[in-house]
């Protein structure tokens, strides 16, 4: 295969058959794939997780992984990508959702005039029966020309038939009217699956032929679309009335009035779990306890004898910001128990349907800051870390959206570690001040977002999604998946935090970190009218951003001045490794635009409010 | 009239939709020219949820504006 490269696993394996998992998004062809394979992968693709492929081995084959998509084309990255590594497989397994058959037939149509040998898996096969939804599985097996597996996987049940199926995998019953199309291009195309893409106008694969891409799209997929209305009709039975408990619950979600409760008891719900257990009583323990009261002392005497802590290279290692202590520290005792608890969250958000509804619920809010539904996930990860946030913002439909999304993750929206902080100092200034805090911060989003939709040219996508039914999550795979997502996270997280405290503990070390707080002291005081020491904070606030809010509870502050100083660690320069991410992310460029427009945002609105209030 | 103006629990059928990215993302959905829609939920001044077949999709307002349909006269 010359053609294409998708992805170093892809090319390195040459010689031996690829088996590829095609299926919709939230089909469970993950669950397929880590049975299989035994290397687990991410189960749903909603938040971007899967855009790189997962691959694992099946003997001498090699199993991979493709994004959820509703058909093989060019309609954004996810596509790009599926499209690809489905144009290179030796064999497909297209899994369908049973009770979404309309649906996801169309994509296994697609495969079938592929012509790729393929396995279909009829999931949720449990589900679908307990809605009293009857499919003639021979009949479609028949009507397809593939052979067709009933499974549940989420139950473990059929996976071994569909493995066991695979040597039975055919190329199905093309079309007769697309069949013919593709013969025509085979004398200038040389593979079925390229000369399909190129009839329904692929610029990309055209190109790589250097042929013109056919203009048969809307023929193809309307064709395609009525043969899969005939099977369904041919082969599905459902019941008249489908009035049920969820089809209900779902409808809550979104109605304004029940919605409204609904999320506001989830947010309840994430702040009890990630705000009050994970950040209070988890962290104590970890934090507190393990961390700072047994690793860093033992950590202490066992490197201070070799490299006295006094010497430079006893301050980068086991110093106030050291590598071994203070590094560890956070990303053991802090940073591990929030991202577990925010994926246990998340997941399980994800896996109960209830993320798409909360998208659309929120759609026309966000539309006023150039936003669709979707931009609510990751400004609700943000929240837990501005970081993931900030990787999730890929998820988002154009760049536009994604500079926007990122922008007020970075600018306005306070990460838990801060968050906790914040809620403490806020306690004691009563509630008339903390709703002068919370109202400025939101004054704040609702202006950069209605500036930046304004400003960045371009129009943002409409919101159109799929609405999944509502279902119960299974807890293992709320497991896995926070396993394996905080694995990852941990990994891609670790570098940065090394290399963050590695740059104080320098500034450190040479003094410059005390020539910063001088420098920044006359506008602490003379603009914000706060104490000079505050200057400090606002240091430790580029490293970490509950350090900067942490440094400012040592300080003797006015009810008022809590509220100003708040307000500017809030709207302050994300951590440290929030900022890498941000350069991985969005550039260079955007990245410091962001940084230092955060300390003119900071400053000005801070100083702002302290010339009146104080 | 476009999909914006059906009310919850309103039937119609698809009369036609003239954007052609979009009448292919659609397609794929599973609707088409001639399919037959249900209200299944409005939010004010927000999207509309469709439902067909047994199946939810959320139409943000910009997009919704786009479909002309057909009211089922039931």
């Amino acid at each position: 295969m010359s053609h294409s490269c998708c992805g170093a696993v892809a090319c390195a394996t040459t010689g031996k058959r690829k088996i590829v998992l095609v299926g919709n998004p939230n089909v469970g062809k993950s669950i397929f794939f880590s049975s299989w394979s035994g290397i687990y992968a991410d189960v749903s693709n909603f938040p971007g997780t899967t855009v790189e492929i997962s691959s694992g081995k099946i003997g001498d084959d090699v199993l991979l992984d493709t994004p959820g998509v509703y058909g093989v084309s060019s309609f954004n990255d996810e596509e790009r990508v599926a499209r690809d590594v489905i144009l290179g497989a030796d064999l497909a397994v297209n899994i369908v959702d049973a009770t979404h058959l309309e649906r996801d037939l169309f994509l296994t149509l697609q495969l079938v005039d592929m012509g790729i040998p393929m396995v279909v898996a009829l999931n949720f096969c449990d589900e679908a029966e307990s809605m009293g939804i009857h499919i003639d599985a021979r009949k479609l097996e028949d009507e397809l020309g593939v052979p067709v597996i009933r499974t549940a996987a989420i139950k473990n049940r059929g996976l071994k038939e569909v493995f066991g199926a695979l040597p039975l995998a055919r190329p199905g019953l093309a079309d007769p009217e697309v069949d013919q199309s593709i013969t025509h291009l085979l004398d200038r195309i040389d593979t079925r699956p390229e000369a399909l893409m190129v009839l329904e106008g692929d610029e990309v694969v055209a190109a790589r032929h250097g042929v013109a891409p056919e203009n048969e799209r809307e023929r193809i997929y309307l064709l395609r679309r009525q043969r899969a209305n005939d099977l369904v009709a041919e082969i599905v039975a459902r019941p008249e009335k489908s009035a049920r408990f969820r089809d209900l619950l779902g409808r809550l979600c979104l109605h304004p009035a029940s919605g409204l409760l609904i999320l506001l008891g989830v947010l309840w719900g994430c702040y009890e779990l990630i705000g009050v257990w994970v950040a209070g009583d988890i962290v104590g323990l970890t934090e507190e306890t393990i961390m700072l009261g047994h690793w860093e002392p033992w950590i202490r005497s066992l490197v201070n004898p070799l490299i006295p802590q006094s010497t430079v290279l006893g301050q980068i290692l086991i110093g106030e910001f050291g590598i071994l202590t203070m590094t560890v520290t956070y990303l053991l005792g802090l940073l591990l128990p929030l991202v577990v608890g925010f994926y246990v969250a998340l997941s399980f958000l994800e896996d109960s349907g209830y993320l798409p509804r909360l998208a659309t619920f929120v759609d026309r809010m966000m539309t006023a800051i150039g936003l669709n539904g979707r931009a609510v996930i990751p400004v609700i990860l943000g929240f837990g870390c501005v970081q993931l946030g900030t990787i999730t913002t890929r998820i988002l439909g154009s760049n536009r959206e994604r500079s926007i999304a990122t922008a007020i993750l970075n600018f306005v929206i306070p990460c838990s570690a801060q968050l906790g902080v914040i809620a403490g100092m806020l306690a004691v200034v009563g509630f008339k001040l903390s709703l002068t805090y919370a109202a400025v911060i939101f004054a704040c989003l609702a202006i950069l977002g209605t500036v930046l939709n304004k400003v960045i040219p371009g129009k943002s996508s409409a919101l159109l999604i799929d609405l999944p039914p509502m279902r119960l999550p299974r807890i293992t795979n709320i497991l896995r998946k926070t396993l394996i997502r905080s694995f990852f996270f941990m990994k891609e997280a670790y570098i940065w935090f090394i290399a963050g405290s590695l740059g104080v503990s320098l500034l450190q070390v040479t003094g410059g970190l005390k020539a910063w707080q001088k420098l920044l002291a006359p506008l602490t005081e003379g603009w914000l009218h706060l104490p000079k020491e505050a200057a400090t904070a606002f240091v430790m606030g580029m490293v970490r951003r509950d350090f900067g809010a942490a440094g400012l509870t040592e300080l003797a502050l006015s009810p008022w001045q809590v509220v100003v100083s708040l307000v500017v660690i809030t709207l302050f320069v994300p951590c440290i490794a929030s900022l890498m991410i941000l350069f991985k992310e969005r550039g260079l460029k955007e990245g410091m635009a962001v940084w230092f427009g955060a300390w003119v945002l900071a400053f000005s609105v801070g100083g702002t409010l302290a010339q009146i209030v104080l | 009239m476009s999909i914006c103006e059906l009310r919850h629990g309103e039937h119609a059928t698809v009369d036609a939709i003239p954007d052609e990215n979009l009448r292919v993302q659609l397609l794929r959905f599973g609707i088409t020219v001639g399919s037959k829609v249900l209200c299944h939920c409005k939010l004010p001044f927000g999207p509309i949820v469709l439902k067909y077949g047994g199946q939810e999709i959320a139409l943000g307002r910009e997009i919704a504006r786009q479909v002309a349909i057909q009211p089922a006269t039931v």
